[in-house]
Protein backbone atom coordinates (compact mmCIF):
# COMPACT_ATOMS: atom_id res chain seq x y z
CA UNK A 1 0.00 0.00 0.00
CA UNK A 2 2.72 2.16 0.96
CA UNK A 3 4.88 1.21 -2.38
CA UNK A 4 1.25 2.21 -4.19
CA UNK A 5 1.00 5.58 -2.79
CA UNK A 6 4.62 6.85 -3.56
CA UNK A 7 4.49 5.71 -7.11
CA UNK A 8 1.03 7.88 -7.04
CA UNK A 9 2.75 10.19 -5.52
CA UNK A 10 5.21 10.36 -8.24
CA UNK A 11 2.46 9.76 -10.82
CA UNK A 12 1.37 13.28 -9.76
CA UNK A 13 4.67 14.62 -10.09
CA UNK A 14 4.84 14.03 -13.76
CA UNK A 15 1.41 15.02 -14.21
CA UNK A 16 2.11 18.05 -13.04
CA UNK A 17 5.15 18.65 -14.21
CA UNK A 18 3.21 17.95 -17.53
CA UNK A 19 0.77 20.44 -17.04
CA UNK A 20 3.41 23.39 -16.29
CA UNK A 21 4.91 22.27 -19.63
CA UNK A 22 2.02 22.48 -21.70
CA UNK A 23 0.67 25.17 -19.91
CA UNK A 24 3.89 27.16 -20.81
CA UNK A 25 3.62 26.06 -24.16
CA UNK A 26 0.26 27.30 -25.05
CA UNK A 27 0.96 30.55 -22.89
CA UNK A 28 4.14 31.16 -25.54
CA UNK A 29 1.67 30.43 -28.67
CA UNK A 30 -0.62 32.76 -27.33
CA UNK A 31 2.05 35.52 -27.13
CA UNK A 32 3.70 35.00 -30.74
CA UNK A 33 0.32 33.83 -32.68
CA UNK A 34 -1.62 36.89 -32.95
CA UNK A 35 -2.26 39.82 -34.89
CA UNK A 36 0.23 42.34 -34.77
CA UNK A 37 -1.08 45.46 -33.55
CA UNK A 38 2.42 48.16 -33.84
CA UNK A 39 0.75 51.94 -33.83
CA UNK A 40 -0.09 51.12 -30.14
CA UNK A 41 2.32 48.45 -28.90
CA UNK A 42 5.63 50.14 -29.73
CA UNK A 43 5.03 53.01 -27.05
CA UNK A 44 4.98 50.20 -24.60
CA UNK A 45 7.67 47.99 -26.22
CA UNK A 46 9.81 51.13 -25.78
CA UNK A 47 9.06 51.43 -22.50
CA UNK A 48 9.39 47.99 -21.34
CA UNK A 49 13.15 47.98 -23.51
CA UNK A 50 13.89 51.02 -20.89
CA UNK A 51 13.15 49.13 -17.84
CA UNK A 52 14.87 45.76 -18.95
CA UNK A 53 17.78 46.89 -20.96
CA UNK A 54 18.88 50.54 -20.39
CA UNK A 55 18.54 50.09 -16.62
CA UNK A 56 20.35 46.62 -16.84
CA UNK A 57 23.24 48.74 -18.66
CA UNK A 58 25.00 49.49 -15.45
CA UNK A 59 25.41 46.49 -13.86
CA UNK A 60 26.55 44.49 -17.76
CA UNK A 61 29.23 46.78 -18.70
CA UNK A 62 30.72 46.42 -14.81
CA UNK A 63 30.66 43.31 -15.15
CA UNK A 64 31.89 42.79 -18.39
CA UNK A 65 34.80 45.20 -17.55
CA UNK A 66 35.69 42.79 -14.32
CA UNK A 67 35.15 39.80 -16.15
CA UNK A 68 37.61 41.10 -19.12
CA UNK A 69 40.66 42.18 -16.32
CA UNK A 70 40.46 38.62 -14.88
CA UNK A 71 40.29 36.54 -18.18
CA UNK A 72 43.08 38.71 -19.23
CA UNK A 73 45.59 38.21 -15.73
CA UNK A 74 44.57 34.86 -15.94
CA UNK A 75 45.02 34.21 -19.15
CA UNK A 76 48.21 36.40 -19.40
CA UNK A 77 50.32 34.22 -16.42
CA UNK A 78 49.12 31.38 -17.76
CA UNK A 79 50.34 31.60 -21.32
CA UNK A 80 53.18 33.19 -19.96
CA UNK A 81 54.19 30.02 -18.80
CA UNK A 82 54.40 28.25 -22.24
CA UNK A 83 55.99 32.05 -23.22
CA UNK A 84 53.18 32.63 -25.53
CA UNK A 85 51.54 35.69 -23.42
CA UNK A 86 51.14 37.59 -27.58
CA UNK A 87 48.39 35.26 -28.01
CA UNK A 88 46.36 36.76 -24.68
CA UNK A 89 44.02 38.59 -27.58
CA UNK A 90 43.16 35.40 -29.04
CA UNK A 91 41.81 34.16 -25.60
CA UNK A 92 40.32 36.87 -24.28
CA UNK A 93 38.67 37.73 -27.58
CA UNK A 94 37.58 34.15 -28.07
CA UNK A 95 36.49 32.96 -24.18
CA UNK A 96 34.38 35.97 -23.97
CA UNK A 97 32.56 36.37 -27.64
CA UNK A 98 32.22 32.46 -27.64
CA UNK A 99 31.32 31.34 -23.85
CA UNK A 100 31.42 34.31 -21.29
CA UNK A 101 29.16 37.03 -22.97
CA UNK A 102 26.33 35.03 -23.94
CA UNK A 103 26.28 32.70 -20.64
CA UNK A 104 26.94 35.35 -18.11
CA UNK A 105 24.69 38.09 -19.87
CA UNK A 106 22.12 35.56 -19.24
CA UNK A 107 22.74 34.78 -15.46
CA UNK A 108 23.37 38.47 -14.73
CA UNK A 109 20.03 39.64 -16.79
CA UNK A 110 17.86 36.49 -15.39
CA UNK A 111 19.03 37.63 -11.92
CA UNK A 112 18.40 41.73 -13.05
CA UNK A 113 15.22 41.65 -15.30
CA UNK A 114 14.11 38.19 -14.96
CA UNK A 115 13.26 38.22 -11.30
CA UNK A 116 11.75 41.94 -11.51
CA UNK A 117 9.22 40.46 -14.29
CA UNK A 118 7.81 37.61 -12.76
CA UNK A 119 7.38 39.90 -9.63
CA UNK A 120 5.89 42.50 -11.11
CA UNK A 121 3.73 40.29 -12.85
CA UNK A 122 2.91 38.48 -10.69
CA UNK A 123 1.78 41.35 -8.16
CA UNK A 124 -0.64 42.17 -10.88
CA UNK A 125 -1.99 38.79 -10.65
CA UNK A 126 -2.32 38.39 -7.11
CA UNK A 127 -3.95 42.10 -6.54
CA UNK A 128 -6.44 40.78 -9.62
CA UNK A 129 -5.12 43.82 -12.15
CA UNK A 130 -5.35 41.12 -14.56
CA UNK A 131 -8.31 39.78 -14.25
CA UNK A 132 -9.76 43.43 -14.16
CA UNK A 133 -8.43 44.27 -17.32
CA UNK A 134 -9.92 41.49 -18.79
CA UNK A 135 -13.06 42.66 -17.53
CA UNK A 136 -12.41 45.91 -19.51
CA UNK A 137 -11.80 44.29 -22.24
CA UNK A 138 -8.27 44.88 -22.62
CA UNK A 139 -6.28 41.75 -23.78
CA UNK A 140 -3.37 41.70 -20.65
CA UNK A 141 -1.35 39.03 -22.87
CA UNK A 142 -1.04 41.85 -25.39
CA UNK A 143 -1.06 44.79 -22.62
CA UNK A 144 1.10 43.47 -20.10
CA UNK A 145 3.03 40.18 -21.26
CA UNK A 146 3.66 41.01 -24.97
CA UNK A 147 5.85 43.89 -24.61
CA UNK A 148 7.52 43.11 -21.69
CA UNK A 149 8.60 39.46 -23.68
CA UNK A 150 9.49 41.53 -26.81
CA UNK A 151 11.73 43.97 -24.67
CA UNK A 152 13.78 40.79 -23.37
CA UNK A 153 14.16 39.10 -25.89
CA UNK A 154 15.45 42.48 -28.30
CA UNK A 155 17.39 43.77 -25.06
CA UNK A 156 19.57 40.20 -24.68
CA UNK A 157 21.63 40.45 -27.94
CA UNK A 158 22.37 44.31 -27.53
CA UNK A 159 23.86 43.78 -24.15
CA UNK A 160 25.51 40.55 -24.76
CA UNK A 161 27.23 42.56 -27.48
CA UNK A 162 28.07 45.24 -25.09
CA UNK A 163 29.35 43.31 -22.43
CA UNK A 164 31.68 41.27 -25.17
CA UNK A 165 32.89 44.71 -26.44
CA UNK A 166 33.65 45.82 -22.83
CA UNK A 167 35.33 42.44 -21.94
CA UNK A 168 37.61 42.46 -24.59
CA UNK A 169 38.79 46.02 -23.95
CA UNK A 170 39.21 45.06 -19.82
CA UNK A 171 41.60 42.33 -21.56
CA UNK A 172 43.44 44.67 -23.55
CA UNK A 173 43.58 47.15 -20.34
CA UNK A 174 45.28 44.23 -18.36
CA UNK A 175 47.46 42.81 -21.05
CA UNK A 176 48.64 46.25 -23.09
CA UNK A 177 48.19 48.65 -20.90
CA UNK A 178 48.95 47.34 -17.37
CA UNK A 179 50.93 43.82 -18.10
CA UNK A 180 52.68 45.19 -21.59
CA UNK A 181 51.78 42.98 -23.76
CA UNK A 182 52.57 44.65 -27.92
CA UNK A 183 48.82 46.18 -28.60
CA UNK A 184 49.05 45.51 -32.19
CA UNK A 185 50.27 41.63 -31.80
CA UNK A 186 47.32 41.67 -29.32
CA UNK A 187 44.74 42.72 -32.31
CA UNK A 188 46.37 41.22 -35.00
CA UNK A 189 46.72 37.63 -33.02
CA UNK A 190 42.42 38.51 -31.58
CA UNK A 191 42.18 39.13 -35.67
CA UNK A 192 43.68 36.29 -37.25
CA UNK A 193 41.94 33.85 -34.83
CA UNK A 194 37.95 35.40 -34.62
CA UNK A 195 36.05 34.85 -37.19
CA UNK A 196 33.12 36.74 -37.96
CA UNK A 197 30.67 34.43 -38.42
CA UNK A 198 32.36 31.30 -36.41
CA UNK A 199 32.25 33.42 -33.05
CA UNK A 200 30.59 36.32 -33.18
CA UNK A 201 27.48 35.40 -35.19
CA UNK A 202 26.86 32.31 -33.31
CA UNK A 203 27.38 34.26 -29.89
CA UNK A 204 24.98 36.30 -31.10
CA UNK A 205 22.70 33.30 -31.87
CA UNK A 206 22.89 32.15 -28.40
CA UNK A 207 22.27 35.16 -26.89
CA UNK A 208 19.16 35.49 -28.83
CA UNK A 209 17.97 31.89 -27.79
CA UNK A 210 18.96 32.81 -24.20
CA UNK A 211 16.64 36.16 -24.41
CA UNK A 212 13.80 33.91 -25.91
CA UNK A 213 14.36 31.57 -22.65
CA UNK A 214 15.26 33.74 -20.34
CA UNK A 215 12.00 36.18 -20.68
CA UNK A 216 9.44 33.20 -21.34
CA UNK A 217 10.15 31.59 -18.25
CA UNK A 218 10.16 35.25 -16.55
CA UNK A 219 6.77 36.05 -17.83
CA UNK A 220 4.95 32.41 -17.48
CA UNK A 221 6.48 32.35 -13.82
CA UNK A 222 4.95 35.73 -12.75
CA UNK A 223 1.78 34.76 -14.84
CA UNK A 224 1.00 31.18 -13.80
CA UNK A 225 2.36 32.34 -9.82
CA UNK A 226 -0.34 31.51 -7.39
CA UNK A 227 -1.55 34.80 -6.25
CA UNK A 228 -0.17 35.17 -2.50
CA UNK A 229 3.04 36.76 -0.98
CA UNK A 230 4.42 33.29 -0.65
CA UNK A 231 3.62 32.39 -4.27
CA UNK A 232 5.25 35.65 -6.02
CA UNK A 233 8.17 34.72 -3.57
CA UNK A 234 8.17 31.25 -5.08
CA UNK A 235 7.61 32.34 -8.63
CA UNK A 236 10.97 34.73 -8.38
CA UNK A 237 12.87 32.01 -6.99
CA UNK A 238 12.03 29.24 -9.78
CA UNK A 239 12.67 32.20 -12.59
CA UNK A 240 15.62 32.72 -11.39
CA UNK A 241 16.93 28.99 -11.07
CA UNK A 242 14.87 27.41 -13.71
CA UNK A 243 16.49 29.81 -16.41
CA UNK A 244 19.96 30.03 -14.69
CA UNK A 245 19.83 25.99 -15.13
CA UNK A 246 17.77 26.61 -18.72
CA UNK A 247 20.83 28.89 -19.90
CA UNK A 248 24.11 26.66 -18.98
CA UNK A 249 22.23 23.18 -20.54
CA UNK A 250 21.12 25.17 -23.82
CA UNK A 251 24.66 26.66 -23.37
CA UNK A 252 25.79 23.37 -23.85
CA UNK A 253 23.73 21.75 -26.43
CA UNK A 254 24.45 24.84 -28.51
CA UNK A 255 27.69 25.09 -28.66
CA UNK A 256 27.67 21.02 -29.32
CA UNK A 257 25.90 21.87 -32.50
CA UNK A 258 27.73 25.07 -33.69
CA UNK A 259 31.14 23.60 -32.75
CA UNK A 260 29.36 19.78 -35.22
CA UNK A 261 29.97 22.48 -37.99
CA UNK A 262 25.92 23.08 -38.20
CA UNK B 1 8.47 64.95 -21.25
CA UNK B 2 9.18 61.40 -19.38
CA UNK B 3 8.09 59.88 -22.75
CA UNK B 4 10.93 62.07 -24.26
CA UNK B 5 13.33 60.59 -21.89
CA UNK B 6 12.94 57.09 -21.62
CA UNK B 7 12.60 57.14 -25.33
CA UNK B 8 15.99 59.06 -25.63
CA UNK B 9 17.51 56.55 -23.50
CA UNK B 10 15.98 53.31 -25.55
CA UNK B 11 17.46 55.23 -28.34
CA UNK B 12 21.02 55.61 -26.79
CA UNK B 13 21.02 51.64 -25.64
CA UNK B 14 20.27 50.41 -29.33
CA UNK B 15 23.01 53.33 -30.51
CA UNK B 16 25.12 51.47 -27.70
CA UNK B 17 24.26 47.96 -29.10
CA UNK B 18 25.04 48.99 -32.79
CA UNK B 19 28.15 50.25 -32.32
CA UNK B 20 29.50 47.27 -29.85
CA UNK B 21 28.81 45.22 -32.63
CA UNK B 22 30.56 47.14 -34.98
CA UNK B 23 33.59 47.18 -32.56
CA UNK B 24 33.35 43.11 -32.12
CA UNK B 25 32.87 43.01 -36.28
CA UNK B 26 35.94 45.30 -36.96
CA UNK B 27 38.35 45.82 -34.28
CA UNK B 28 37.59 41.78 -32.83
CA UNK B 29 37.10 39.67 -35.40
CA UNK B 30 38.81 41.99 -38.35
CA UNK B 31 36.18 41.50 -40.93
CA UNK B 32 37.88 44.48 -42.79
CA UNK B 33 41.38 43.77 -43.83
CA UNK B 34 43.93 45.92 -43.06
CA UNK B 35 45.20 46.39 -46.46
CA UNK B 36 42.47 48.37 -48.79
CA UNK B 37 40.70 47.36 -51.82
CA UNK B 38 43.75 49.02 -53.78
CA UNK B 39 46.21 46.35 -52.32
CA UNK B 40 47.91 44.29 -55.37
CA UNK B 41 48.44 40.83 -55.98
CA UNK B 42 51.46 38.57 -55.93
CA UNK B 43 51.45 34.80 -56.38
CA UNK B 44 54.26 32.12 -54.54
CA UNK B 45 54.36 28.34 -54.93
CA UNK B 46 55.31 26.66 -51.82
CA UNK B 47 56.18 22.93 -51.71
CA UNK B 48 54.14 22.68 -47.81
CA UNK B 49 53.04 25.73 -46.14
CA UNK B 50 52.85 24.13 -42.83
CA UNK B 51 49.99 26.08 -40.64
CA UNK B 52 49.68 29.20 -42.88
CA UNK B 53 46.15 30.19 -43.26
CA UNK B 54 44.09 32.59 -45.02
CA UNK B 55 44.54 35.78 -43.80
CA UNK B 56 47.99 35.12 -41.88
CA UNK B 57 50.26 38.54 -42.06
CA UNK B 58 52.82 38.95 -45.03
CA UNK B 59 55.80 40.60 -43.99
CA UNK B 60 58.98 42.50 -44.80
CA UNK B 61 62.06 43.04 -42.83
CA UNK B 62 59.54 42.86 -39.91
CA UNK B 63 57.33 45.56 -41.40
CA UNK B 64 53.50 43.87 -41.97
CA UNK B 65 52.89 45.18 -45.54
CA UNK B 66 50.32 42.34 -46.74
CA UNK B 67 48.56 39.64 -46.34
CA UNK B 68 47.53 36.01 -47.13
CA UNK B 69 44.46 36.08 -49.30
CA UNK B 70 44.09 33.11 -51.11
CA UNK B 71 45.88 29.60 -50.51
CA UNK B 72 45.13 26.80 -52.99
CA UNK B 73 46.59 23.10 -53.88
CA UNK B 74 47.84 22.73 -57.83
CA UNK B 75 46.79 19.87 -59.24
CA UNK B 76 49.48 19.57 -61.42
CA UNK B 77 52.25 19.96 -59.38
CA UNK B 78 51.06 19.58 -56.05
CA UNK B 79 52.35 22.65 -55.08
CA UNK B 80 50.48 25.09 -52.54
CA UNK B 81 49.71 28.44 -54.67
CA UNK B 82 49.61 31.23 -52.09
CA UNK B 83 47.97 34.61 -53.11
CA UNK B 84 49.29 37.33 -51.19
CA UNK B 85 47.72 40.88 -51.33
CA UNK B 86 50.30 43.58 -50.50
CA UNK B 87 49.73 47.21 -49.77
CA UNK B 88 49.63 49.65 -52.86
CA UNK B 89 52.64 51.80 -50.61
CA UNK B 90 55.06 49.33 -51.30
CA UNK B 91 54.34 48.77 -54.70
CA UNK B 92 58.25 48.52 -55.82
CA UNK B 93 59.46 44.96 -54.76
CA UNK B 94 62.15 43.82 -56.66
CA UNK B 95 61.49 41.07 -59.18
CA UNK B 96 63.76 38.49 -57.69
CA UNK B 97 62.16 39.07 -54.47
CA UNK B 98 61.73 35.59 -52.15
CA UNK B 99 59.46 34.17 -50.03
CA UNK B 100 59.41 32.26 -46.57
CA UNK B 101 57.74 30.69 -44.81
CA UNK B 102 58.27 31.62 -40.87
CA UNK B 103 56.97 31.29 -37.12
CA UNK B 104 56.37 33.72 -34.68
CA UNK B 105 58.45 32.66 -31.74
CA UNK B 106 58.32 28.61 -31.38
CA UNK B 107 54.98 28.39 -30.79
CA UNK B 108 53.27 31.08 -32.76
CA UNK B 109 51.41 31.58 -36.00
CA UNK B 110 53.28 31.25 -39.63
CA UNK B 111 53.43 33.94 -41.84
CA UNK B 112 55.12 34.63 -44.92
CA UNK B 113 58.46 36.85 -44.81
CA UNK B 114 59.85 38.35 -47.90
CA UNK B 115 63.18 39.21 -48.68
CA UNK B 116 64.24 41.70 -51.60
CA UNK B 117 66.21 41.28 -54.20
CA UNK B 118 68.25 43.25 -56.56
CA UNK B 119 66.63 43.15 -59.53
CA UNK B 120 65.99 46.85 -61.16
CA UNK B 121 62.49 45.67 -62.68
CA UNK B 122 59.64 45.04 -60.00
CA UNK B 123 56.66 42.75 -59.05
CA UNK B 124 53.55 43.75 -61.21
CA UNK B 125 50.31 43.19 -60.31
CA UNK B 126 49.65 39.12 -60.35
CA UNK B 127 53.12 38.94 -60.38
CA UNK B 128 54.90 35.53 -59.17
CA UNK B 129 57.46 34.92 -56.85
CA UNK B 130 59.65 32.40 -57.85
CA UNK B 131 62.30 31.98 -54.96
CA UNK B 132 60.17 30.00 -52.37
CA UNK B 133 61.25 28.33 -49.03
CA UNK B 134 58.38 26.20 -47.21
CA UNK B 135 57.54 26.08 -43.91
CA UNK B 136 59.87 24.21 -41.09
CA UNK B 137 58.13 21.99 -39.76
CA UNK B 138 59.32 20.97 -36.08
CA UNK B 139 58.50 17.59 -36.33
CA UNK B 140 61.03 16.81 -39.27
CA UNK B 141 63.64 18.93 -38.00
CA UNK B 142 63.23 16.43 -34.98
CA UNK B 143 63.11 13.46 -36.79
CA UNK B 144 66.05 14.61 -39.02
CA UNK B 145 67.93 15.33 -36.07
CA UNK B 146 67.14 12.16 -34.03
CA UNK B 147 68.15 10.50 -37.31
CA UNK B 148 71.73 12.01 -37.71
CA UNK B 149 72.09 11.11 -34.17
CA UNK B 150 71.52 7.72 -34.55
CA UNK B 151 73.60 7.10 -37.48
CA UNK B 152 76.73 9.15 -37.02
CA UNK B 153 79.08 9.67 -39.93
CA UNK B 154 77.21 10.07 -42.50
CA UNK B 155 75.80 7.35 -44.81
CA UNK B 156 77.39 3.95 -45.03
Amino acid sequence: MLILEKLRLLGQFGLQLLMSFGRSGIFLAHLLIRKPRFKKSFPLLIEQLYFIGVLSLVIIVLSGLFIGLVVGLQGYNTLNKFGASQQLGQLVALSVVRELGPVVTALLFAGRAGSALTAEIGLMKSTEQLASMEMMGVDPLWRVISPRFWGGFISMPLLMIIFSAVAVWGGYLVGVVWLGVDGGTFWSAMQSAVNFHDDIVNGVIKSIVFGGVVTWIAVFQGYDTVPTAQGIGRATTRTVVYSSLAVLGLDFVLTAVMMGGW
Amino acid sequence: MRERIIEIWVGFFMLLGILALLVLAFKVSGLSSSIKENGYNITAAFDNVGGLKIRSPVSLAGVHIGEVSTIKLDSMQFKAIVTMKIDQKYKQLPIDTSASILTQGLLGANYISLTPGFAPTFLKNNGIVQDTHPALILEDLIGQLIFSLKNPGGKK
